[in-house]
């Protein structure tokens, strides 16, 4: 579904991202764990074009996306949505019309309809009545939540999702893992999920990509993570610094 | 040492050019190439030119009043002050009312959309836009360049309006000047080519402020002090660029539409 070959970015003077090659496949969930600052984010975006390789390729359905001009996106972004790490909700409207923005950019006209899929959407990321208000009267899990409300609403083939869990309490953090593998079950999306929390990562990953230091550095199942006797992968996974008091 | 700098500053004007006219392209291809959001456009209508109405027409008045006193106590003197009207007509609708209105609405139109696309620019909502297939410069710029386009003329107009208006009442009503005379010198030395003159000053103020403040938010630095700077250089840059544009547009207008009778 997406594959990137030889990924290299540089911003600034600094180089965040150092020859990726990571293969999604279709219909799976493929989980990116990584340090803050390690460039997760930084790499999500060239998945769906918004930011542009310094070198290598970006190839969507076997699309190349990396040269495509910015009105030659809107194909692939039907495909392919992305929950951002901020949630990067529009504060000129409310929850509902947020959800709404994707259906109506796809041309539904149906006010009705529009309506039971805003509620539907809310009430998968519990948040069900919660149309009429605006972003700034959220909570930061709770905007998280209408991102990811907007992102699948529209239904796109493929999902990315920025750190969904992170800032939620542990019951709605559950609850949106259920999410992501019911949409790969029911509706076989392909996920991509970048995070810190291992306890999102085992639950939803087919596989398991850690990015170190700008380079895929371990692929593999969660099985295969755990086993792992790598000291930089298991310092990550069971969360030591290597400090003492 | 002050070469170098001067090469680095005729540069970095000549980058901020360039991206002002790229941006102007995409504007004018997006007109083209993508259909217009008519909701979007009429809420901006409403919203940099309706609302904006009361502060230029308050400009206008007082500097119409102002200008129509001040010319009399001059002219008085020479026993010339018939022609108040004539001046004040012509200064309003050749520079003082485009001009105005300009540095009127670079404050308050140009402050708020450089402050609004920044926040949206630093908040990521600007890459939510493109994510989810809309380009932004359909959504937010485009409504808001034909917005003003629309609206600035009918402002300067409005201003100038108002300007001659008060001008009249301070020169006939507290001043004393005959009304027949004050009328009768300013319907003769104003013309269509003066109000002409005023529109398309008008248009052209529009465009520096929408540009120049689209590109502001547009290219907003992350943080606090990045979203900040955006709306202050949007005025500074708008306002300066207006005056500076609109004296080589007033050579260059005075071709098309000479002054005198
Ligand atoms: N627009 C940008 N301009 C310059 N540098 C950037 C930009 N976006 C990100 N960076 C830099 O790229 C690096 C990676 O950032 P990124 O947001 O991808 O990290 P991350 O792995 O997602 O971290 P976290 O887990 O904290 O979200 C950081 O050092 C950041 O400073
Ligand atoms: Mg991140």
């Amino acid at each position: 579904m997406i594959s990137v070959r030889n990924l290299y970015k540089t911003l600034g003077t600094q180089s965040i991202l150092s020859g990726i090659n990571l293969q999604i496949k279709r219909g799976e969930t493929c989980v990116i764990i990584g340090r803050s600052g390690g460039g997760k984010s930084v790499l999500l975006k060239h998945f769906v074009g918004l930011m542009k390789p310094t070198s290598g390729e970006v190839l969507v359905d076997g699309e190349e996306i990396a040269g495509l001009p910015e009105r030659k996106l809107g194909a692939i972004r039907k495909k392919v949505g992305i929950l951002f790490q901020s949630g990067a909700l529009f504060d000129s409207m409310n929850v509902e019309e947020n959800i709404a923005f994707p259906l109506r950019e796809a041309g539904i006209k149906d006010l009705k309809l529009i309506r039971e899929k805003v509620a539907e959407a809310l009430e998968m990321v519990d948040l069900g009545g919660e149309q009429k208000k605006m972003p700034e009267n959220l909570s930061g899990g709770m905007r998280k939540r209408v991102g990811l409300a907007r992102t699948i609403v529209g239904r796109p083939a493929c999902i990315l999702f920025d750190e969904p869990t992170t800032g939620l309490d542990p019951i709605a953090s559950d609850s949106i893992n259920h999410l992501i593998r019911r949409l790969q079950k029911r509706l076989s999306v392909t996920s991509v999920v970048v995070t810190h929390d291992m306890k999102t990562a085992y639950h939803t990953a087919d596989r398991i990509a850690y990015l170190y230091e700008g380079r895929i550095y371990f692929l593999g199942t969660a099985a295969e993570l755990r086993a792992s006797q790598d000291p930089i992968i298991e310092d990550f996974i069971e969360g030591r610094s290597g400090e003492t008091d | 040492m002050i070469l170098p700098f001067l090469g680095r500053t005729a540069l970095s004007f000549l980058s901020y050019l360039g991206q002002l006219l790229l941006l102007v392209n995409e504007t004018a291809r997006a007109l083209v190439v993508s259909p217009i959001r008519w909701r979007l456009f009429f809420r901006q209508l409403v919203e940099v030119g309706f609302r904006s109405q009361l502060v230029v027409v308050v400009t206008g008045g007082f500097t119409g009043a102002v200008f129509a006193a001040q010319t009399y106590f001059q002219f008085n003197r020479i026993g010339m002050e018939s022609a108040v009207g004539a001046v004040v007509a012509v200064s309003m609708f050749r520079e003082l009312g485009p001009v105005l209105t300009g540095l009127m609405v670079a404050g308050r139109v140009g402050a708020a959309i450089a402050a609004e696309l920044g926040t949206m620019k630093v908040t990521e909502q600007i890459d939510a836009l493109r994510a989810l297939g809309v380009h932004p410069i359909d959504y937010l710029v485009v409504p808001r360049a034909l917005a003003l386009m629309i609206s600035m003329p009918i402002l300067v107009a409005e201003c100038c309006g108002l300007g001659i208006l008060a001008g009249y009442f301070v020169g006939t009503k507290v001043l004393g000047i005959s009304d027949a005379y004050y009328l009768n010198t300013m319907i003769k030395f104003t013309g269509a080519r003066d109000i002409k003159m005023a529109l398309t000053k008008g248009f052209v103020f529009g465009l520096l402020v929408v540009f120049i403040a689209c590109h502001q938010g547009l290219n907003a630095k992350e943080g606090a002090v990045g979203v900040g700077r955006a709306p202050t250089e949007a005025v500074v840059i708008g306002s300066l660029s207006i005056l500076i544009v609109n004296f080589f547009l007033s050579f260059a207008l005075n071709i098309f539409y000479p002054g005198g009778v």
